[in-house]
C-alpha cells in the first residue's frame, strides 16, 4: 500500500472514529432529549416524561444514522449556548485560531531552532547552560500563566504558543542536532576544515531533517493546545475560546465539533509530515 | 549536576512532606473563612495574607501542594499502567494485536489532549463534591495520558521480545505469563519509570491550566490552579507580591520534578 493510501485511510479514520465517539458522547451525555420546554410550570411529570420520550425513542441506530447523514451534509448542528449552528460559529472563529497559531509556531521555532543552533554551532558552554534554564523555566510555567503575564504587560497574546512551543523545539531539536554534529564523518568533515555554515547545511540538518520534520508536527498539536488558555483568557475570539465557552456551558455538540476539526487538522499536519519526512529520505539515499 | 539533582530531589522530599502533615502544619482548615479579615496582608497569624474571602492563603497553599503533589503522581501511575498493560502486551505479542493497538494508539495521539480533557470534564455532573471533582480531574489526566508511553513501551517491549535472552528462554519452554512477568515487566521497568517522571509535571501543569480556566478542582478545595486564579486580579499584583507564591511554588516542583529526570530519561 502506498505512502499516500495509508495517510488517507488514517485521515479518514480519524474522522469516523471522532465522528462515531462524538455521536456516543452526545447521546449518552447527561441532558439529552432534555428541551426548554420542560421549564414550563404548567406541564406536569407525565406530559414532561411523554415529550422527553417523544424525543428520545428513535434508537440508537437512527440516532447515529441521523448523526452521520448530518455530518456528511456538512451540518455540525447548533450551539446550545450561543443559539447559532456551529459550522457558522467555526467559519468565524477559525482564522483567528489559524493566525494564532502560525504565528505562534513561526516566533517559537525561529526562537528554538536558531538558539539550538546556535549552542550547536558555537560550543560555547554558557550559552547551552543560559539557554538550557531559560527553556527550563518556561518549560514549568502553565500556558495559562504565561496568558495572564502578556495580558498584564501588554504584549501581543498571540507570541503565548510561541512560548509554549519553544522550550519543547530547543530540548529536542539541540539533542538531535548535537547528536548528529557528533557522527564520525561530521569530525572528519571539521578536521578536514569544512566551515561552521557549510558542515550545519550539507551535513547536521540533512540527517536530521526527518525527525525536525515530525517534531513539527507535533508542535502543532501543542500550538492548539495552548491556543485554549491563551484566548480564553487574553478575549481572543478564536476556537479556543469558544471550546472553553462550550466547556463552562456544558454544550457537548460544540466542544465536539471543535475537537474533531482540530483533530483533523493535527492528523493532515501528521500526514504532510510523514510525507515530507519520506520524501526527504528518499532524496537523501 | 549531581548536586543540582540531590537539591531538587531533597526540595521535593521536603515539600511532599511539609503538605502530607498539612493537617498539623497549616494554622487552619483550607476552608476556614475570617470574615473580619478579608484580603489580609501576611502576618503572625496568617503567613501570606488571607484570599478575598477571608481564608488563610497559606494553608490553602499547603493543602493546594498536597492535592497536585498526591494525585498527580496518582494520575501518573495510572496512565504509566495503561500504557504498560497496551504497549507492552502490543510489543510483546505482535502481529495483528500490535498493529491494531498501535492504529488506536495513533489515532489516540491524534485527538488534541486538552481539547479531549474539556470536553469530558464537561460531560460530567456539574453537582459534584470538590473531593470527586479533584479525583475526577486527576482520574481523566490518567486515563487520557496513556497514548504517547504506549508507544514508548510498546517499542521497547518488541525489543526485548525479539531478543536473545527471550528466544534462549523460549527454547526451554518457558510459559507465556512466567515470560511475562519474570522477564518482560523488569526489563520494561526503566522505560516504565522514566514515564511516569514524565508524566507527574506534565499533569501538575495541565492542572494549573485546567484550574485556571475554571474547570479544574471545584472550591472550595485548593489546587495550584485554583490558587494561581488569583493572579488574575492585576491590580493587586504589585502590592500583593505574596499572591506570587503559589506561581513559585508551581514552577520549584515542576523544575525539580525535570532536575530528577537525567538527560537520558528525557531523551525517551
Amino acid at each position: 500500500m502506498s505512502v499516500f493510501a495509508k495517510h488517507a485511510i488514517r485521515v479518514v479514520l480519524v474522522v469516523l472514529l471522532g465522528g462515531i465517539l462524538g455521536a456516543t458522547l452526545i447521546r449518552f451525555a447527561p441532558g439529552f432529549g432534555v428541551d426548554e420546554a420542560e421549564l414550563d410550570t404548567r406541564l406536569n411529570r407525565e406530559s414532561i416524561e411523554a415529550m422527553r420520550h417523544a424525543r428520545t425513542n428513535d434508537g440508537v441506530v437512527s440516532f447515529y444514522v441521523s448523526y452521520f447523514g448530518r455530518l456528511f451534509r456538512g451540518d455540525l448542528g447548533m450551539s446550545q449556548t450561543l443559539q447559532r449552528p456551529v459550522a457558522e460559529l467555526l467559519r468565524e472563529r477559525l482564522p483567528e485560531t489559524m493566525k494564532a497559531v502560525g504565528l505562534g509556531l513561526a516566533f517559537g521555532w525561529v526562537l528554538g531552532f536558531s538558539m539550538a543552533v546556535a549552542v550547536v554551532t558555537w560550543r560555547v558552554w554558557y550559552f547551552d547552560l543560559a539557554a538550557g534554564i531559560l527553556a527550563g523555566v518556561v518549560l514549568c510555567l502553565p500556558a495559562a500563566v504565561m496568558a495572564l503575564a502578556f495580558l498584564l504587560l501588554q504584549a501581543p497574546a498571540r507570541l503565548v504558543i510561541g512560548l509554549v512551543i519553544f522550550p519543547k523545539v530547543f530540548r529536542y531539536s539541540r539533542n538531535l542536532l548535537a547528536r548528529s554534529a557528533a557522527a564520525p564523518h561530521i569530525i572528519t568533515a571539521r578536521a578536514k576544515g569544512a566551515g561552521e555554515a557549510r558542515v550545519l547545511f550539507w551535513h547536521v540538518l540533512p540527517a536530521t531533517a526527518p525527525q525536525l520534520l515530525a517534531l513539527a508536527a507535533v508542535s502543532v498539536s501543542v500550538a492548539f493546545t495552548a491556543a485554549i488558555p491563551m484566548e480564553a483568557l487574553c478575549d481572543l475570539p478564536g476556537i479556543g475560546q469558544l471550546a472553553w465557552k462550550a466547556a463552562l456551558g456544558r454544550d457537548i455538540a460544540l466542544l465536539i465539533d471543535i475537537t474533531m476539526i482540530v483533530a483533523l487538522i493535527t492528523v493532515l499536519a501528521n500526514s504532510v509530515s510523514d510525507f515530507a519526512g519520506h520524501a526527504f529520505q528518499r532524496t537523501d539515499a | 549536576m549531581r548536586y543540582v539533582r540531590g537539591a531538587a530531589i531533597a526540595f521535593l522530599l521536603v515539600t511532599t512532606v511539609a503538605c502530607l502533615f498539612a493537617n498539623v502544619i497549616a494554622p487552619e482548615g483550607y476552608a476556614h473563612q475570617f470574615r473580619e479579615l478579608p484580603n489580609a496582608a501576611p502576618s503572625r497569624q496568617h503567613l501570606l495574607g488571607t484570599d478575598d474571602l477571608g481564608r488563610d492563603r497559606f494553608s490553602r497553599v499547603l493543602y493546594g501542594t498536597r492535592v497536585s503533589l498526591v494525585l498527580a503522581p496518582a494520575a501518573a501511575l495510572l496512565a504509566s499502567l495503561l500504557a504498560a498493560l497496551i504497549g507492552g502486551t502490543a510489543g510483546f505479542l505482535g502481529g495483528w494485536f500490535e498493529r491494531c493497538a498501535m492504529a488506536a494508539t495513533d489515532l489516540f495521539l491524534s485527538l488534541p489532549w486538552l481539547f479531549l480533557l474539556i470536553t469530558v470534564r464537561a460531560l460530567l455532573p456539574l453537582n459534584v463534591s470538590p473531593f470527586i471533582s479533584v479525583v475526577i480531574t486527576f482520574a481523566l489526566l490518567g486515563c487520557l495520558g496513556w497514548a504517547a508511553g504506549a508507544r514508548v513501551l510498546c517499542a521497547d517491549a518488541r525489543a526485548i521480545a525479539q531478543s536473545d535472552f527471550i528466544l534462549l528462554a523460549r527454547a526451554t519452554g518457558i510459559s507465556r505469563v512466567r515470560l511475562l512477568w519474570r522477564h518482560l515487566i523488569p526489563n520494561l521497568k526503566p522505560v516504565l519509570e522514566a514515564q511516569f517522571w514524565i508524566a507527574i509535571p506534565v499533569f501538575i501543569l495541565t492542572e494549573a491550566n485546567l484550574g485556571l480556566l475554571g474547570l479544574g478542582v471545584a472550591e472550595p478545595m485548593p489546587s495550584w490552579g485554583s490558587l494561581l486564579r488569583e493572579l488574575e486580579n492585576f491590580s493587586n499584583l504589585p502590592a500583593q507580591p505574596w499572591l506570587f507564591v503559589p506561581l513559585i511554588m508551581l514552577v520549584l516542583v515542576v523544575s525539580s520534578f525535570d532536575l530528577v529526570l537525567s538527560k537520558e530519561e528525557l531523551l525517551i
